[in-house]
């Protein structure tokens, strides 16, 4: 549903050309670039930069059996960075009518003169040309409120015919776009839509839950009652958990714990970190680990936007600054870690510069290969491990190993002899996705996970369960 | 507003600090709370055409069939200021303006919002927030009330500030921060520095069907700064962050807070982290400073007594709490020793969950929360109010209600939640003293913590040895694991009102999508008889 009305808002041409559908949200390609070259007319830096996000985002949320809150929104920011020579600030506004826009611009070339100098700031990136991307479904953009309510309902439906289990659960589409411009003539649009669904469903006296998710940008091949029966399976399965002894086990871990892991591992990508000596990535006596292996030699990272169906330009969301002076840079597809061994870090164009290498700007996508096997292969091949679903509260331990700590939920099982045996109590884990991917036995096929990434379920020989969770 | 509503509101406030206030005159610790505020900046009047807008909105959303709707219009503002060694990282402003209307009906909440400033888009969104509603109330018929409030008519009401950190000039903040990164570098050993200055100004007004058009500015401050030392060799590199707390204060807090002083101090307990020693993991008696205890009743108390949490709501994100059923735990649950007191409250001057009236309506007020170690009630909203009120004999919300802008959707949220100080002037030093194989910890470190809230493992930022009664070296790499209810029944002495201090997070997350709620958590020095102490610096820890 429209409820706002862009055109009127935008004084902008009423039958652009490009527009894919007659409704879709966000600013078309030619509003975009029309209300950049606004701005940018406006603007008296040496160099100005505009991202503009626009869009719809709706959410409706499900516990105890009932929807608990769903709402939507519209609306359209703009990023401004005004820059002249290595001084550049940024305003973000939302008050795109004449007198909000020039109060922005003329704030940001008053802050960008009033800051001091950043020997770092490079020139604005000129035009550049971006592979085509797929990311916009309408599918995803016409999940009203109603649509999200009948997922609800069935969801909820699914958990009280199965027993005595409740739902919660959230389904939250958003459709829009995004588009960076600069005073040097890059102009980069795209258009995309996103959603996330998942599903907790637990015995109504606490004593089993499990869990279910996915993310992508195409609702329409979403089996979403599957996914509910999996987690009310779980749930149902996994209660009055066994004591199992902290200690390292063999571990299957599900997609979802998997994608938290290669987070991290991506997060401590920096090369900038690792040639300062600050990361896992540093090589004792000076420069970086590049072409050494770090994990087991079937491990694959990469990023590819087109792939995901992400923006295939850097500063549009996910990791990176959008006021940066990278902002516009392509994303191209780049492996990280190829057959285990460190190919490449993340270059920002300063960093890169410095160096002497090509920038790989900061990724928006994270897809990790697997093998050609189901996660059911995985358990029924293993002699003696504990199957986990997801992890929780995963926060930093020791950045110099990349050490983290978390906690299991919503379903840990012990397989024995290839089969689960029984459910387990959670535990508290401390480890690093480096050890974990250095002892890899077994990867399923990939699968989507969020929005941004794809990854496999894996078995590891070693997993540091430290201690006992109560918890369920 | 009305003159004498201000000064109404003003002496409530000033109430609700002496609660805590009168224990902390004493306080001659630089780590007590911030020098009170004594002329406060004039509370904002509620503007007629964002009154209209209000109206048109809850008018629409109660013609489209809402039996209860709430609405606001907020200008939400943040500046950031960030700097590393000698360099600017990041200058930048955010402002947002829109309107959010929610809308009850038939037991279901729908919400819209739109960033349109016109009559026609505020209407629209109320009939769109109506329209949800009643799409969700045919799922599921569900007996919710609302729990009453007064009607308050025209109110308003502004934080505790002295310097509105719009009005400092941000050339004057860049500066003052690279000033004080020279000073970190100036510390032979450190390597790199990096600080942060983030603001955040909210001018919001809300309006309830139920008779209270609240006008309301907020105004948040969080100085951030870390001073990383490598090794020689690049063997090693440790950190010293989390060196200040946020606070709804203005400019004046950083100046009097953030100074060449307290720099150096961290940056030499940077450097000593390199050669601190490895800690021997085992029990030991725990003396927390409350610059790392505030986050530890953040996670074990404040989230465990979010009543949505406990009755599910949050089960597929957040998680749910090991205090539940409410029927079995309050009035029944010890939570700690008898000289526990734990409060909620949304009142104190300069705490970051404070205001003048909720989302709903509700007025802010202080409650008891655990009374004598033992459990008594949670956090609420009006419509919680009901769930619970046949056991706490309470018939009213405790004022919980937030959304973190204009576009997001009320709920839950913690107010600040604080750990009284003891009535003697216990001091840190009486703590230590008394302590005879134990490890002080400041400042918050990596932290975890089960969905439930049962069981945590946290870390901190500076570890010393006790021994005999004494400080005596610096150790590294450690952190506490313990069961929330075993670590807070192990308490066995508190510092006084001079050992005070509040901290708090602009981070507090909860819901999905994720919301983020700032909260402060005051607190004195405390004791834990006996805790678990891991070696993180080695892979299987613990």
């Amino acid at each position: 549903m429209r409820t706002i009305d862009r055109r009127s808002l935008l004084g902008l041409v009423r039958d652009a050309p490009g527009r894919a559908g007659p409704d879709r949200k966000g600013l078309t390609e030619q509003e975009a670039r029309a209300l950049a070259d606004r701005i940018l007319g406006l603007s008296g830096a040496e160099e100005t930069q505009v991202r503009l996000a626009s869009g719809w985002r709706a959410n409706t949320r499900f516990a105890v059996n009932r929807v608990t809150t769903a709402g939507s929104s519209e609306d359209i920011t703009a990023r401004i960075t005004a820059g002249f020579g290595k001084r550049a600030a940024s305003i973000t506004t939302n008050r795109l009518d004449e007198d909000g826009l020039r109060e922005a611009v003329r704030g940001a070339e008053e802050l960008a003169r009033l800051a001091p100098e950043n020997p770092e700031r490079l020139p604005l990136p000129g035009p550049q040309s971006y592979a085509a991307v797929h990311g916009y479904f309408d599918s995803t953009a016409e999940l009203d409120a109603d649509r999200r309510a009948a997922v609800a309902a069935s969801a909820i439906a699914e958990a009280r015919e199965s027993g005595d289990l409740e739902a919660a659960g959230f389904l939250r589409p958003t459709a829009g776009s995004t588009a960076i411009a600069n005073s040097t003539g890059l102009f980069a649009y795209h258009p995309g839509t996103q959603f996330e669904y998942s599903i907790t469903a637990r015995a109504s006296d606490g004593s089993g839950s499990g869990w279910a998710g996915t993310g992508g940008r195409d609702w329409s091949g979403v089996e979403h009652g599957e996914l509910s029966a999996r987690a009310v399976e779980k749930a149902i399965r996994s209660r009055d958990p066994r004591p199992l002894e902290p200690g390292v086990y063999t571990a299957v871990l599900e997609p979802a714990a998997v994608s938290e892991l290669v987070g991290l591992l991506a997060r401590s990508l920096s090369a900038r970190s690792a040639d300062e000596g600050r990361s896992a990535f540093s090589r004792k006596g000076g420069g970086t680990k590049i072409g050494e292996p770090i994990v087991d030699s079937r491990v694959t990272i990469s990023s590819d936007p087109a792939a995901l169906g992400a923006a295939p330009f850097a500063g549009a969301g996910g990791f990176g600054g959008a006021g940066s002076d990278d902002a516009g840079l392509p994303l191209k597809p780049t492996t990280w870690v190829g057959k285990g061994v460190l190919e490449n870090l993340f270059y920002s164009r300063y960093w890169a510069q410095r160096e002497g290498v090509e920038p790989t700007g900061f990724p928006n996508t994270l897809i990790m290969q697997g093998e050609d096997r189901s996660l059911e292969d995985l358990v029924s091949s293993t002699e003696r491990g504990v199957l986990v679903t997801r992890f929780w509260y995963i926060r930093a331990v020791d950045p110099r190993t990349i050490l983290y700590t978390g906690l299991t939920r919503d379903g840990v099982f012990l397989i024995e002899d290839g089969r689960i045996a029984h459910p387990v109590n959670n535990f508290r884990w401390n480890d690093s996705p480096l050890a974990v991917l250095g002892k890899l036995e077994a990867m399923s096929r990939p699968v989507r996970v969020t929005p941004t990434r794809e990854v496999p379920a894996i078995r590891t020989s070693e997993f540091t369960f430290s201690s006992v969770s109560e918890a369920i | 507003m009305e003159r004498r509503d201000f000064v109404k509101s003003s002496a409530l406030t000033a109430g609700a600090i002496a609660l805590v206030g009168s224990r902390l005159s004493a306080a001659g610790s630089a780590h007590a709370g911030p020098t009170p505020v004594t002329s406060m900046p004039a509370p904002p009047a509620v503007d007629a055409a964002t009154r209209d807008l209000l109206m048109e909105a809850l008018d629409a959303a109660t013609g489209a069939g809402a039996g209860y709707a709430d609405a606001r219009v907020g200008l939400y503002r943040t500046r950031r200021v960030g700097t590393r060694e000698r360099r600017v990282t990041n200058v930048s402003e955010s402002d947002s303006l829109g309107l959010g209307v929610r809308a009850f009906v038939s037991g279901s909440w729908g919400f819209a919002a739109t960033r349109e400033m016109s009559r026609e888009a505020a209407a629209r969104a109320g009939r769109e927030a109506a329209a949800i509603g009643a799409a969700n109330a045919r799922v599921e018929k569900s007996p919710v009330t609302l729990a009453p409030v007064e009607p308050y008519g025209e109110v308003s009401w502004s934080s505790s500030y002295e310097v509105d950190p719009w009005d400092v000039p941000i050339g004057d903040k860049v500066q003052y921060l690279l000033d004080l990164n020279e000073v970190a570098l100036g510390t032979e050993g450190v390597s790199f520095v990096s600080s942060e200055l983030h603001f955040v100004k909210i001018e919001v007004t809300s309006a309830t069907t139920d008779g209270t058009i609240a006008a309301q500015r907020i105004i948040r401050v969080n100085p951030q700064m870390s001073i990383t030392a490598v090794a020689p060799d690049r063997s090693d590199f440790q950190s010293r962050g989390a060196v200040l707390e946020p606070a709804g204060r203005g400019w004046e807090y950083i100046r009097d807070r953030m100074t060449p002083e307290a720099v150096e101090v961290w940056a030499s307990e940077a450097v000593q982290k390199l050669s601190a020693a490895a800690v021997e993991p085992g029990l030991y008696d725990l003396v927390l400073h409350p610059s790392n205890l505030w986050l530890t009743i953040h996670e074990s108390i404040g989230h465990p007594t979010e009543l949505d949490r406990a009755l599910g709501y949050e089960a597929n994100y957040a998680g749910t709490s090991f205090l539940a059923p409410p029927s079995r735990v309050i009035g029944r649950t010890r939570y700690g020793p008898e000289f526990m007191q734990i409060v909620g409250e949304r009142t104190s001057q300069g705490g970051l969950a404070t205001i003048g009236w909720d989302e709903e309506g509700v007025k802010a007020e202080e409650w008891p929360l655990i009374e004598n170690g033992i459990f008594v009630d949670y956090q609420t909203t009006r419509e919680q109010v009901a769930w619970i009120s046949d056991l706490t004999g309470i018939q009213r919300s405790h004022g919980c209600s937030h959304a973190q802008n204009w576009s997001s959707i009320p709920f839950q949220r913690m107010p600040n939640i604080n750990l009284l100080p003891a009535q003697a002037d216990v001091t840190l030093e009486d703590v230590i003293g008394a302590t005879d194989r134990g490890i002080y910890v400041e400042s918050r470190g990596s932290y975890s913590i089960g969905q439930q809230r049962y069981h945590f493992q946290f870390g901190g930022q500076v570890f010393w040895e006790i021994r005999g009664g004494k400080k005596t070296r610096m150790l590294r790499d450690l952190a506490y694991q313990a069961r929330t209810l075993d670590f807070w029944n192990a308490m066995d002495m508190i510092g006084g009102a001079g050992t005070y201090y509040v901290g708090g997070s602009f981070y507090d997350g909860k819901g999905q999508p994720g919301q983020v709620n700032a909260v402060s958590h005051g607190c004195p020095v405390a004791r834990f008889h006996q805790i678990n102490i891991l070696n993180t610096g080695r892979r299987r820890a613990g």
